[in-house]
């Protein structure tokens, strides 16, 4: 599912003293099957740009009651926001929302938080029994065959860890429970918003993997939302860097990094090969590379040979 | 004069009631002034550590000494005021609205006469770099700056050990920055002795010593380019190099000659020597 | 993101906000005995107009006081009319079974909604100028002398500022949780009111299980604190009584005699 986001803002607390705007004309487009990377420090406005994608934060056209904005005299209206995920149009309130939400899933921040049932398997069934319909629930036999699927998708065994709580995974197993848990409807978008904070190293390193897996059999399009721009670096196809509720750049990371000296500026950090690259290039080498480890070793290691 | 040792743990046993791993004989002192990392991966120990220190658990067996006085109960809360302990999550630490009155807790616990705690707000805000967010809300301060406040509360009772129990895990890199900007200052301008509990090697880097914990033993001791020169034993702690030590060895493992190194700048000089010299 | 670390609050600078909490609290009280106390058109004028002055300076647009009305508008007609129907008067002008509509009934069915909507106003004009915390200040200083009688003051106005402190954190996460929920299917907007509280448990234990997290974590804290209990705390906030406190006094007892000297030497209609 392709999407399509112009002219997208918004505002928290709209008419109070509090208000605060998160986004501010946003255009951008995420094409299918991309590994989409955005940064962007908190309060960029990056959770609230992929809140849009499945409805959880609706389009005021797409409200029950719409308001409608009236041009004072002289005032020219700014142009109206368009939000297309797939064939969904978000800005029209007649579409149906529980079905977007099937096909976008969204892994919170902390996802463990959200873990609530008795059992690993009734947690992870948990959406797939509240997107189905009140008459055509599904049954047990298609219920584990699901959790079965999802479960080993983010790498944790059924019979292992189905039948225990939740509450007595590690904190990592945790996580991949609870990713299990949004990836059970087999949704085309996935969206995860900071999926390794707070995880030690290697819990990192880990979950970068079970990323790229899912991106290969799972979702077509993954999408992170994150500030480690090594992780960024490492995993993503595309990125694009949000700053004060607007878009600053869209472009694929090796071409991102080459803006180092503005990233820096915004107080964003640029990852080490980009660093290590602007280092060699002061003492009067340029290599071009991706930004990964592999990448920049692959490329010095050319050079050398040519020299 | 003998240096004085600012924590000294000895022979300490502590165990959970509800299991897990347990410290068994643990042996480790940090100097006065010192500026110290504990490295080791989730459910090592290291936050246990933190908890014994200050008497919120107590060792089953053993002395834990804070400037050669050994805790016990009737010292407890002197103990508390010297060994200060700053914890994970920004925002359960916090208990009033308003930053000035959260920086006065601790030093309204210890019954302060108003002028003083005003003057030790004065003093921790400012030294966090704070001092205009007096009247702030909590609530809307960002991850560092609240946790920057944590610290400040802490820092109202005077201590003269400050641990740090993974205060950085839930922040973002520019609200890890600010803390570790403040805990470098502190030690350096304030001769603050400093436990920095962390999964960060990056932030190990600064420190002048890391102890790396397992199981809740301490396995490894040195300077962080000693502990860091020790790849394979760090791997097996569940550890790993910071990322330029990673590189470092991948090019290594290419055929090229650069030396182990922590530093950018040395790497750098290292490559672009291999790739002229050829030439 | 709803920002509700303010309650009410409406940032601005007045007269008003800057008043002791413990002032407003006590004219709050005043206020609401006087217009239970006011027995004529005149003394409820007496108190609109105090109450119209302080709404004046506290530099908070009007039409925002008046829509906190517009919360209770239906419960007070209803109770109105409720009045209007069953107050035994003398004067009747219409009866239908037990149902009389009296002169007296209309009467007094208007004050109640007069003094309803004076009291909304009032308590309301109290949170848009006060923050809660200073308003838990004002409560633990009213509440001191009951430390006499050994009733646990420090520890009530402790819970208080922590709550206040958390509400905003857990209603952050109630939202975090409620979406995260939302994204995989729960529904909070169901016409069924069987599937909308079963949504809600899905939200509850997390939060529940994270509250409890956080008061453990929030007491460890507040022991590394060196927190042993109010015996030997000082406390550094002090709330100080100063001239436009003076003034507000004044203007608010003048108002309480006004009153009860319209009651007792103009009469009531009632």
């Amino acid at each position: 599912m392709r999407i399509v986001a112009e002219h997208l803002t918004y505002t928290y607390n709209e008419g109070t003293p509090f208000a605060a705007r998160a986004l501010d004309d946003v255009t951008l487009t995420i094409e299918e099957g991309e590994f989409f990377g955005i940064l962007g420090h908190t309060g960029s406005g990056k959770s609230t740009f992929v809140q849009h994608l499945n409805g959880l934060i609706r389009l005021p056209s797409s409200q029950k009651h719409p308001k409608k904005r009236r041009a004072k005299r002289g005032e020219v209206l700014p142009p109206a926001p368009v939000l297309r995920v797939g064939e969904f149009d978000l800005t029209d309130r007649k579409t149906d929302f529980t079905a977007l939400r099937k096909k976008v899933g969204i892994v919170f921040q902390y996802p463990e938080q959200q873990l609530f049932a008795e059992t690993v398997k009734d947690d992870v069934a948990f959406g797939l029994k509240s997107f189905a319909d009140k008459k055509s629930q599904p049954s047990a036999e298609e219920i584990e065959r699901a959790v079965r699927e999802a479960l080993t998708a983010v790498g944790l065994s059924y019979e292992e860890v189905a039948e225990k709580s939740p509450f007595d995974l590690s904190g990592g197993q945790k996580r991949r429970a609870a990713i299990a848990g949004v990836i059970v409807t087999k949704p085309e978008v996935l969206i995860l918003d900071e999926p390794a904070a707070g995880l030690d190293p290697l819990g990192k390193k880990e979950v970068a993997r079970l990323l790229h897996s899912l991106h290969e059999t799972w979702c077509k399009t993954v999408i992170i939302v994150s500030h480690d721009m090594d992780e960024i670096a490492e995993n993503c196809t595309m990125s694009a860097v949000f700053e004060d509720g607007r878009v600053k750049y869209v472009l694929p990371p090796r071409e991102l990094f080459k803006h180092a000296d503005e990233l820096l500026g915004m107080g964003l950090d640029i990852p080490l090969v980009a660093k290590l690259c602007r280092e060699l290039s002061a003492r009067g080498i340029e290599i071009d590379c991706d930004l990964t480890a592999d990448g920049f070793v692959k490329a010095v290691l050319a050079k050398r040979g040519q020299a | 004069m003998e240096n004085m040792n600012a924590l000294e743990f000895e022979n300490v046993s502590f165990a959970y009631e509800e299991g897990g791993f347990h410290i068994d004989k643990l042996n480790f002192s940090v100097a006065e002034g010192e500026l110290v990392a504990v490295l080791g991966h989730n459910g090592s120990g290291k936050s246990t550590l933190a908890r014994l220190s200050n008497g919120i658990l107590t060792a089953d067996s053993g002395t834990v000494r804070v400037f050669g006085e050994p805790l016990g109960q009737k010292n407890l809360y002197e103990i508390r005021r010297r060994v200060g302990v700053v914890f994970q999550n920004p925002d359960n630490q916090n208990v009033a609205s308003v930053v000035e009155d959260d920086v006065a807790f601790g030093a309204e616990n210890i019954g302060l006469a108003r002028e003083e705690i005003g003057r030790r707000i004065d003093f921790a805000l400012s030294a966090v770099g704070m001092g205009s967010f007096r009247n702030a809300t909590v609530a809307r301060l960002s991850g560092g700056q609240k946790q920057r406040i944590a610290i400040a509360g802490v820092l109202a009772l005077r201590p003269d050990i400050m641990i740090l129990d993974e205060s950085t895990a839930m922040l973002d890199p520019r609200g890890r920055r600010e803390i570790v900007d403040v805990v470098l200052r502190l030690n350096r301008e304030e001769k603050m002795t400093v436990l920095m509990i962390t999964h960060y090697p990056e932030e190990a880097l600064l420190c002048d010593r890391a102890i790396v914990m397992n199981r809740g033993e301490i396995v490894m001791q040195g300077t962080p380019a000693e502990i860091f020169g020790r790849h394979e034993e760090l791997l097996t702690y569940n550890l790993d190099l910071p990322r330029i030590g990673k590189l470092c060895k991948t090019l290594q493992e290419g055929g090229m000659s650069v030396r182990d190194t922590l530093d950018i700048q040395i790497l750098a000089d290292d490559i672009a020597k291999e790739l002229t010299c050829g030439s | 993101m709803k920002d509700v670390s303010f309650g009410q609050y409406y940032p601005v600078d007045s007269a008003i906000h800057r008043l002791d909490p413990r002032l407003k609290l006590l004219f709050l009280i005043a206020f609401i005995v006087v217009i239970f106390v006011a027995n004529s058109f005149w003394g409820l004028l007496v108190c609109a107009g105090v109450l119209l002055l302080a709404v004046l300076l506290s530099h908070i647009p009007p039409w925002k006081v008046l829509r906190s009305v517009r919360g209770v508008i239906f419960l007070v007609l209803f109770t109105a009319v409720i009045n209007v129907f069953f107050y035994a008067g003398e004067t009747v002008y219409w009866s239908y079974g037990v149902i009389t509509v009296s002169k007296e009934g209309i009467i007094f069915s208007v004050f109640l909604v007069l003094r309803l909507v004076l009291l909304v106003i009032c308590s309301s004009l109290l949170t848009y100028t006060t923050t809660p915390v200073a308003l838990t200040d004002g409560v633990e200083s009213l509440l001191y002398p009951l430390k006499l009688i050994r009733f646990p003051v420090h520890e009530l106005a402790l819970i208080m500022s922590i709550a206040l402190r958390m509400i905003p954190v857990l209603t952050e996460e109630t939202g975090r949780i409620q979406n995260a929920q939302k994204a995989r299917g729960a529904d909070f907007e169901s016409k069924n009111i069987v599937t909308r509280i079963k949504a809600f448990i899905p939200v509850l234990v997390p939060l529940l299980i994270s509250a409890l997290r956080r008061a453990d974590e929030l007491g460890e804290a507040m022991e590394a604190r060196c927190y042993m209990g109010g015996k030997t705390r000082t406390k550094y906030k002090k709330l100080r009584f100063g001239w436009g406190d003076l003034v507000a006094f004044l203007i608010g007892a003048a108002m309480l005699a006004g009153v009860i000297l319209l009651r007792v030497y103009v009469g009531g209609v009632l």
